[in-house]
C-alpha cells in the first residue's frame, strides 16, 4: 500500500496543458509543408515524380500539395534540388472542407467549428466510435493515446464509447477496405442522427498509399460526408486533438495564446 | 530424406539453386523435419513460368542457426501437410485461399483473408462477404454462441469471434480475419518503386521498423549495399524503442485489463514517451522515415544522443517503478497465473513466435539465433519464462524491456562514427533472400524473390501474428469468457499485418 502511495508520488502530474507549447513537439517533427514556389525551376517535377501518393501536381497555374494525399514523408524534400520544400512545426492541420487541403501557397483554412445547433449538443459532450476500415494501427494507436492521462481527452467532454448507439459520431481510419465497407456503413447507420463523421489519416482521406487498390475504396469519402479531415500519416495525436476542439468550437477563444 | 538448401538469415541465392524436390519429396522433407525440433517459418505459393504453383518452405533450425530451403510443384491440389505437420494449417489455408489450390484432406479448410483468388484462378469468382464461412458449433443444451466483432468496444481493428460457451466457460473459440485486407503483397510485385518502402512502413503500423528493418536487409542483399555501422546501430536504436513503445504500452493495457489502474496509467503515458524518442530521431513517433534502402534516413549529434540518454534514464525509473507495481500486487497476480495457459508442447506444434514462445520457455529469438546487422556486434540476452501463461507473457515483456533499454544505452555511448547512408546498385535477377528480424510480436519474415530483369517476381511478408493467432485461440479453451480481454491483450497480434 505504502508503495503504490509512493509509486503515485513519484510518477507526479503528467497532463500537458492544450494549447500546448511548442517544445512540446519535437524539433525534428514533420508538420504543415512548405513549398517555396518562387525557387521552382522551369519544367522542374522532381518533387511530384518522387511523391509516393500523387499528392504533389503541378501545372500552369503552379505547383499545389494535396495534404489528404500526403504521407508527411521526405521524398520530396531530398529530391528538390532547390531545397525549397520544408515541414514547419505547425501540427495544425485539419479541415472542414476536402478542398481545403489543396495547398497552393495560400494559409491553411483551420477547421471551424460545427453549425450553431450542432455545436449547441457537442459543444461539451462529443461521444465517438472509432472504426478502424484497413487502418494499419499507425492512427489507431494516436487515437487511443489521446485518452491517456498525457492528453487526458475526457476533460473536454470527448470520450470513445463502444456502441454506435451511444456515439455522436464516427472517427474513421485506414483506406476503407471492401471487406470492411458493409461494417462500416451499418455502424454509421446505428449513430442516431445528428451526427459527425471525421476522416483521420492520409487512408481515410484519399486511401494514402493503398490510393487505386481494388481491394480498397480510397477512403471515406464516396460513402459518407466527412464533417472534418485530419491529414497525417499518422496525424500527432496533437493534430487530432487540435481538430477535435475546433470542430465543437473549444479553440478559437483560446487562439491567441497558441503556437507562435 | 532429401535436403533443403542451408541459408542464411538475409543472404540472397540463386532462385536456380532451390531445391525443386517431388511433390513426396517435399512433403516427407517437411514433415520429418518438423518432426524433429525445426519450425516452419514461410510456406507459401507464388506462380511458376509454366503456370503452375510452386510451394516454397523455409524451416528453421533455430539451435543450429540453420535455415533450409527447398520447393516443390503443385497442380489443382495436392495432399495437405497439416495432418501431419500442424505447424502448416494456417499456411495451407492461405495458399488454398490465394492460388484456388486445395491441400486435400486439410482439417480446416477455410479463408484467412475473405479474398478472391489471385490471377486467372480468380476470375469468375463469385462475391465473397467477409465472415462467411462454415463456423464450428459445439450443440447440446446449455451450449450458447457469443459473436464479437468485426467492430469491437475499443479503438482497436476489426476481427470476427465466435465462442462456444457452456455457461461462462469457453469450449471453443474461431477467430476469423481478413476485414484489413488491402493488397499489401500484389501490390509489391514488380518493385521496388517509390511507393515500396511506404507499404513496407504501413503493412503493420505499430511495426514499422520491424518490416522495413526486414525489406531494406533484403534489398541491400540483393543490392550487394555495405550499410555503414553508425546506420545499423541507429536501426538497432529504433528497432528497441519499437519493442518498448509497444511492451510498454501492453503492460499497461493488461494491468486496465484487470482494473489495476495505477499501472494502467503510468505505462500509458510512458508509451508514449518511447514513441516521443523516435520521433526525436525521425520526427515521427511511429519511426516513419527512419529505415531506409542503403541505411538511415536520419543521424544524430551529441546534443539529440545527450537527450536521449537523458529521457531513457528518466523513462527507465519511472517504468521499473511503475512495472513492479504489478509483480507486488497479489490481485494482480491472481488474474495473471494460469490464465490462458498455453504448454510447451502446444506451442512448439503450433510454431509460435516471439514472446508468446518465449513465454512457454522457448529461447527462441531472431536477435540471438540469426542475428543480422548490429546484433550481430552487440548480442542481447533473451528473456523467457516458462509458465506459458498471461503471467509468463508480461513477465517477458518486462524482462525484454529492461534489456531494450541497456542495449540502447549501450549503442548511444558507443555510437560509430561515419555516414549513416550507403549508396544502392542494381538489383541482381532471378535471386531469392529471405530475411528475419525479431519485431516486439516476435518474428518478422520476408522472402523476396527476384525476375530476370532485377524486380520482384513475389515478395512474401510473414507477420509474427500469422504463427501465433491460433494460439490465442486455443488459450482461451476451457477459459472464462471474461478472460478474452486479458488473453487477448497478452498476444496483442496484428489484424492487418496478418491480413496484409
Amino acid at each position: 500500500m505504502m508503495n503504490t502511495l509512493l509509486t503515485r508520488i513519484q510518477q507526479g502530474h503528467r497532463t500537458i496543458d492544450y494549447p500546448v507549447p511548442s517544445s512540446a513537439l519535437p524539433d525534428r517533427f514533420r508538420g504543415l509543408p512548405n513549398i517555396d514556389a518562387a525557387k521552382c525551376p522551369e519544367d522542374c517535377r522532381a518533387c511530384a515524380t518522387a511523391c509516393p501518393t500523387q499528392a504533389i501536381t503541378i501545372d500552369e497555374q503552379g505547383i499545389e500539395l494535396d495534404l489528404g494525399k500526403c504521407l508527411f514523408c521526405t521524398d520530396c524534400m531530398e529530391a528538390c534540388p532547390e531545397d525549397a520544400i520544408h515541414y514547419t512545426g505547425d501540427h495544425r492541420l485539419a479541415v472542414r472542407e476536402r478542398e481545403d487541403l489543396l495547398m497552393r501557397g495560400q494559409v491553411l483554412e483551420k477547421a471551424s467549428a460545427l453549425e450553431e445547433k450542432t455545436r449547441r449538443l457537442f459543444g461539451r459532450s462529443l461521444k465517438l466510435r472509432q472504426v478502424s476500415a484497413g487502418g494499419c494501427n499507425g492512427c489507431e494507436q494516436d487515437v487511443n493515446v489521446l485518452s491517456t492521462i498525457v492528453f487526458d481527452l475526457g476533460r473536454f467532454g470527448i470520450q470513445f464509447v463502444a456502441s454506435p448507439r451511444h456515439a455522436d459520431g464516427l472517427l474513421i481510419t485506414g483506406p476503407v477496405t471492401a471487406n470492411m465497407k458493409l461494417a462500416l456503413e451499418k455502424t454509421y447507420a446505428a449513430i442516431p442522427p445528428p451526427k459527425v463523421v471525421i476522416a483521420m489519416g492520409a487512408c481515410a482521406i484519399s486511401g494514402g498509399i493503398y490510393r487505386g487498390h481494388s481491394e480498397v475504396e480510397n477512403g471515406v469519402d464516396d460513402l459518407l460526408a466527412v464533417d472534418l479531415y485530419i491529414p497525417g500519416c499518422p496525424p500527432h495525436p496533437l493534430t487530432t486533438l487540435d481538430g477535435l476542439l475546433r470542430l465543437i468550437g473549444r479553440l478559437e477563444e483560446k487562439e491567441s495564446s497558441s503556437l507562435a | 530424406m532429401a535436403a533443403g538448401l542451408s541459408i542464411s538469415n538475409g543472404v540472397s541465392v540463386p532462385i536456380r539453386q532451390v531445391p525443386d524436390l517431388a511433390l513426396d519429396e517435399f512433403r516427407q522433407w517437411v514433415i520429418g523435419e518438423t518432426k524433429t525440433g525445426a519450425r516452419l517459418v514461410a510456406l507459401y505459393g507464388q506462380p511458376a513460368d509454366d503456370g503452375d504453383i510452386r510451394l516454397l518452405a523455409v524451416l528453421a533450425r533455430d539451435d543450429q542457426a540453420m535455415l533450409l530451403l527447398a520447393s516443390t510443384r503443385v497442380g489443382q491440389s495436392y495432399p495437405a501437410l497439416t495432418p501431419d505437420c500442424v505447424q502448416a494449417h494456417w499456411f495451407e489455408r492461405e495458399i488454398a485461399e490465394q492460388w484456388n489450390v486445395s491441400p486435400q484432406g486439410h482439417p480446416w479448410l477455410k479463408p484467412i483473408r475473405f479474398h478472391a483468388p489471385y490471377g486467372a484462378a480468380g476470375a469468375g469468382s463469385r462475391d465473397i462477404v467477409p465472415g462467411q464461412t462454415d463456423f464450428f458449433r459445439v450443440a447440446g443444451e446449455d451450449i450458447h454462441e457469443v459473436a464479437v466483432g468485426p467492430v469491437h468496444a475499443g479503438v482497436i481493428e476489426p476481427g470476427h469471434f465466435r465462442f462456444q460457451c457452456h455457461g461462462e466457460q469457453v469450449l471453443h473459440l474461431e477467430i476469423s480475419l481478413g476485414y484489413q485486407h488491402r493488397g499489401v503483397e500484389s501490390a509489391l510485385v514488380g518493385g521496388p518503386d517509390k511507393r515500396t518502402i511506404h507499404y513496407l512502413e504501413t503493412a503493420v503500423g505499430d511495426t514499422s521498423i520491424g518490416h522495413t528493418m526486414a525489406y531494406c536487409q533484403a534489398l541491400e542483399s540483393l543490392t550487394k549495399c555495405q550499410v555503414p555501422p553508425r546506420a545499423l546501430a541507429l536501426r538497432g536504436i529504433a528497432l528497441e524503442l519499437e519493442r518498448l513503445a509497444n511492451h510498454v504500452g501492453d503492460l499497461g493495457a493488461l494491468a486496465g485489463d484487470v482494473a489495476y489502474l495505477p499501472t494502467a496509467s503510468y505505462c500509458g503515458r510512458l508509451r508514449g514517451d518511447f514513441l516521443n524518442m523516435s520521433a526525436l530521431i525521425c520526427g515521427n513517433r511511429m519511426g516513419r522515415g527512419l529505415v531506409r534502402p542503403g541505411g538511415s534516413g536520419f543521424d544524430i549529434d551529441d546534443a539529440l544522443i545527450e537527450q536521449l540518454q537523458q529521457r531513457l534514464d528518466t523513462a527507465s525509473t519511472d517504468l521499473t517503478s511503475a512495472v513492479n507495481l504489478l509483480w507486488d500486487s497479489s490481485s494482480v497476480l491472481s488474474r495473471f497465473e494460469d490464465t490462458g495457459k498455453i504448454s510447451a508442447s502446444l506451442c512448439t506444434e503450433l510454431g509460435l513466435v516471439g514472446p508468446a514462445a518465449r513465454a512457454c520457455g522457448f529461447g527462441r529469438d531472431v536477435r540471438v539465433d540469426f542475428p543480422a546487422g548490429v546484433y550481430c556486434l552487440a548480442p542481447i540476452p533473451v528473456s523467457t519464462a516458462d509458465s506459458g501463461d498471461v503471467f509468463a507473457r508480461a513477465y517477458v515483456r518486462w524482462l525484454e524491456a529492461q534489456r531494450s533499454i541497456e542495449f540502447i544505452r549501450m549503442q548511444l555511448q558507443t555510437l560509430p562514427q561515419g555516414s549513416v547512408r550507403a549508396a544502392m546498385n542494381g538489383i541482381a535477377s532471378d535471386m531469392l533472400v529471405v530475411t528475419l528480424v525479431e519485431g516486439w510480436r516476435g518474428e518478422v519474415c520476408h522472402v523476396a524473390t527476384t525476375d530476370s530483369q532485377g524486380l520482384f517476381a513475389h515478395y512474401k511478408i510473414i507477420d509474427p501474428s500469422f504463427h501465433n493467432w491460433m494460439g490465442l485461440a486455443l488459450a482461451m479453451r476451457d477459459e472464462q469468457i471474461s478472460n478474452f480481454p486479458l488473453c487477448n491483450k497478452s498476444f496483442n497480434l496484428s489484424y492487418c499485418g496478418h491480413d496484409l
